[in-house]
């Protein structure tokens, strides 16, 4: 009896913990890398102003939405108390003034690329007036709640003249948007005049 | 039963890290001060990696009632984020500079006064476009 085999081949390597090596890349990566959220509310600053200069602003009290943060974290709308879940609400309502109405802002008739003649809301302002103690969670839930109502006015408008929502639209059409309900805000933090 | 053919596993764990590396990035920043942003909704990404600067507001203890600044890696006071931004804007290409954002990621609990003397530093370099940064509400 003679065994007729090949030549004894190498044995093979065993794959099984190669599976660990890329386990343990896998682990560096996820321990050394961070999920950090890069979203957020975006702001614009206004530029900084000559100190001397004292500008005071003649508004009608009907174009003015008054909301102001005591140090105890109460927002009043025009001197309701209100939370942030109605807040956007009545920005939307204030900001849009689809009635008409004469205690809410006045509008004018422009003509505004790709939409034509329509009626912007260009006179109304939000004021903010926040006191230095309040906790920045309730000011930036006032600030996201008013960014609601704006979006709320500007998706409804983008969906019915352009077909989809604000985010979807490019650059022409979400200026034109922004035309009909640009965001007007002034905030005063303390005693110091921001936006 | 024939046993399975594991060679091919590794490469299945090569598909899910290709994925963490793409979405994550690396922690070039060690967090001195600890933070919980705000929740929100109405959240935009920041555009434009290489446009943006970052300004951490936290406290500088766990339960602490201390709050502190930290600009890339070290802790700092409002007067230093003019230079701050300054030596940042240097760093960056022409076509980025304009388009300077500056992540906020404050605590939920940091007073007002300290965000609203952040912001008048921020106003005066001229770093107007401000991001606050937050999490997604889980609706």
């Amino acid at each position: 009896m003679f065994k007729s085999r090949k030549q004894r081949s190498l044995p093979e390597l065993n794959t099984t913990s190669t599976a660990d090596i890329s386990f343990m890349l896998l682990i560096f990566f996820l321990v050394t890398s961070s999920m950090d959220s890069d979203e957020g509310l975006a702001r614009q600053l206004p530029t900084p102003e000559d100190p001397t200069e004292e500008q005071e602003l003649v508004v009608k009290k009907r174009n003015v939405l008054l909301l102001a943060l005591d140090a105890a974290d109460r927002l009043t709308c025009n001197g309701d108390s209100t939370d942030a879940a109605q807040l956007a609400g009545r920005v939307a309502d204030f900001v849009a003034n689809a009635a008409a109405d004469p205690e809410l802002p006045e509008l004018s008739e422009r003509d505004v690329h790709l939409l034509g003649r329509c009626k912007v809301s260009d006179r109304h302002v939000i004021f903010l007036r926040v006191d230095p103690a309040a906790s920045y969670n309730a000011y930036f839930e006032m600030q996201n709640a008013i960014l609601a109502g704006y979006n709320q006015l500007r998706d409804a408008l983008a969906q019915s003249r352009f077909g989809h929502a604000y985010a979807q639209c490019n650059a022409e059409q979400r200026d034109a948007v922004a035309m009909v309900y640009p965001q007007r805000i002034s905030e005063e933090i303390g005693n110091r005049q921001l936006e | 039963m024939p046993g399975l053919n594991t060679a091919a596993l590794p490469d299945l764990i090569f598909t899910v890290l290709f994925f963490f590396m793409i979405v994550t990035h690396m922690r070039d920043v060690e967090p001195l001060v600890r933070y919980d942003v705000p929740l929100g909704t109405e959240l935009q990404k920041v555009a434009h990696k290489a446009s943006v600067v970052y300004i951490y507001v936290g406290r500088t203890a766990k339960d602490s009632d201390q709050f502190a600044i930290q600009l890339n890696n070290r802790l700092a006071t409002v007067d230093d984020i003019r230079a701050y931004i300054e030596e940042e804007r240097s760093r960056m290409a022409p076509e980025d500079q304009a388009l300077l954002t500056v992540s906020l990621k404050a605590d939920r609990d940091v007073p007002m006064r300290l965000i609203a003397d952040i912001k008048e530093a921020l106003r005066q370099s001229y770093a107007l476009k401000i991001n606050y940064s937050a999490t997604k509400r889980p609706q």
